[in-house]
């Protein structure tokens, strides 16, 4: 394929070099070269985006097959699965109503459908395996042993660890009473449990966000400019 | 006349209270770029969620039909790519059967990288493959949940054609494989929605789809209460890719990465140590 050429590979790293280094510009200070690259970026996303979902969404799920079923009419035999392909088809141009300001309320409908069925899809999933099976999985012995009969320390403690969390977050989010005396102080324990969780995700974010300037870094210093293998 | 001490001191702390930002982007760089120029690794320790996961792999029966989804783009690369290369290294190993997909539309080309990565290890070079009796990569398809769950009932409905544009009753190793329940395992490679937590609920806790999963720092804890029935194993972000390659005795990237990232995490907790310091030493003097 021709973006293979060596050439355009060299150009589509210079220009991705260029970019991330104008994107990190902004580290210092807002700049115009920061907002050009960020401009750039946003059009070329909205762009992508769009011709992915016209080429891999409507075309091959509403406009291949609407076409070829009306081809059917005239070329037989007639098939009439097609007319189901109406439904989404009219929903789809209900939704881009939203752009004319007098017929704006007409994209509620769809948007109706798409949050009740979203939620009858959803309900029954989340109650099932963020709820039912979370629920199973946390009622456990909190004494463990193994097969020949010797007590794991370290198993029962985490249980119980996960026993105790557990019992102290509900409290903390059990708002119809004041959190006060007992209550308020098994709450507070919950408080804590809360807080090493937060903690615990936004560790994980620094790491993450680490990561990526990682893979640019390496992607400067490898690809671009060969200083490192 | 000297300065009085307690003066000199609350002077250092004011000033720690105002480092600018700057000065710690410039920390944080060297410390990420300078491992980089050495061939230096670091020991990692795997955690019981990756080794669940290894150990979960490693039980999966040699030809075995191993789902593979890719629900990534290149912004997740960095973390999630080594990922996706070792659990491929394991499929060579292994001489899985492997049907790659994508819930996110540039999955499929990530994977397809991935592949080739790991199909160029010296270690795999007696390999041969045959692409649609080996291997097939279904491509994307949108519709989020919605494709998992007609998944669980009919593939080749979903999928109809691969990434190349051939009808799937063309490829050999689709021959069969009517829907989610004719997979023996499966390795889900996630940055988000829809991803894991999607693919629990609909593949997993619905069709009873075992699967392990690799995902992006940002959404581990999020995906760490599934682990155990619900997920048999999971890699957590660069660390979590860094613990596998480790345990499934195929280093990378992520393990050749952790260095930098150790040092940046060190300066991230000093720095926060002396914000602190700084914070509680100048309180009395803001009246606080």
């Amino acid at each position: 394929m021709w973006m293979e050429h060596p050439g355009w590979v060299l150009f589509g790293t210079w220009v991705a070099a260029l970019f991330t280094l104008g994107i990190a510009t902004f580290l210092y200070k807002d700049n115009p070269v920061y907002k050009f690259c960020e401009a750039v970026f946003v059009g070329i996303s909205a762009g992508y985006w769009f011709v992915s979902y016209f080429w891999q969404t409507l075309l091959p799920k509403l406009g291949y097959p609407f076409y070829a079923g009306v081809k059917t009419m005239f070329v037989g035999p007639a098939e009439w699965g097609w007319l189901v392909l109406l439904i989404p088809g009219t929903l789809g141009v209900m939704m881009l109503l939203r752009l004319v300001p007098k017929a704006g309320w007409i994209a509620r409908w769809p948007l109706a459908f798409i949050v009740g069925y979203t939620a009858g899809l959803r309900l029954i999933t989340f109650l099932q395996s963020n709820a039912m099976t979370q629920l199973q999985n946390s009622v456990q012995p909190v004494v463990r042993y193994d097969a020949s009969g010797q007590f794991l320390g370290w198993e029962s403690f985490n249980i119980l660890l996960v026993t105790v969390g557990t019992f102290a977050g509900l409290f903390y989010f059990f708002f119809s009473q004041e959190h006060k005396g007992v209550f308020g102080r098994v709450a507070r324990v919950g408080t804590w449990f809360l807080m090493i969780t937060f903690g615990a995700a936004f560790g994980y974010t620094v790491m993450g966000r680490m990561s990526l300037l990682i893979g640019r870094l390496d992607f400067l210093l490898a690809d671009w400019l060969h200083l490192i293998r | 006349m000297a300065e009085n001490p307690t003066e000199m001191k609350t002077g250092l702390f004011d000033r720690l209270m105002r480092i600018d930002r700057r000065v710690i982007f410039v920390f944080i760089s060297v410390a990420l770029i300078v491992p980089l120029f050495f061939n230096v690794s670091q020991r990692i320790q795997v955690s019981p969620e990756v080794q669940m996961l290894n150990d979960a792999m490693s039980k999966v029966p040699d030809g075995a039909l191993v789902l593979y989804a890719m629900d990534y783009d290149p912004p997740s690369a960095p973390e999630l790519q080594p990922m996706a290369v070792a659990a491929f290294k394991v499929a060579l190993a292994k001489k899985f059967k492997m049907v790659i997909i994508g819930l996110w539309p540039q999955g499929p080309q990530q994977a397809n990288m991935a592949f080739e990565t790991a199909t160029h290890d010296p270690l795999f070079k007696d390999v041969k493959l045959t692409y649609g009796v080996d291997y097939v990569n279904l491509g994307f398809q949108s519709g989020n949940e919605a494709v998992i769950q007609k998944m669980g009932s009919d593939i080749p409905t979903t999928f109809p054609r691969d990434y190349a544009g051939t009808p799937v009753d063309q490829l050999p190793l689709m021959k069969g494989i009517k829907n989610l329940g004719n997979f023996d395992f499966m390795v889900n490679i996630s940055a988000g929605y829809p991803g894991t937590r999607e693919w629990v609920q609909f593949g997993a806790d619905r069709f009873g789809l075992k699967m392990v999963s690799g995902s992006t720092a940002v959404q581990t804890t999020e995906m760490s209460p599934y682990v155990g029935k619900q997920l048999l194993g999971l890699m957590g972000g660069m660390r979590g890719a860094a613990e596998f390659e480790q345990v499934s005795g195929y280093p990378g990237r992520a393990i050749k990465f952790m260095v930098g990232q150790s040092v940046a995490h060190v300066i991230v907790i000093v720095f926060i140590v002396i914000g602190n310091i700084a914070y509680f030493a100048t309180r009395k003097k803001r009246g606080a």
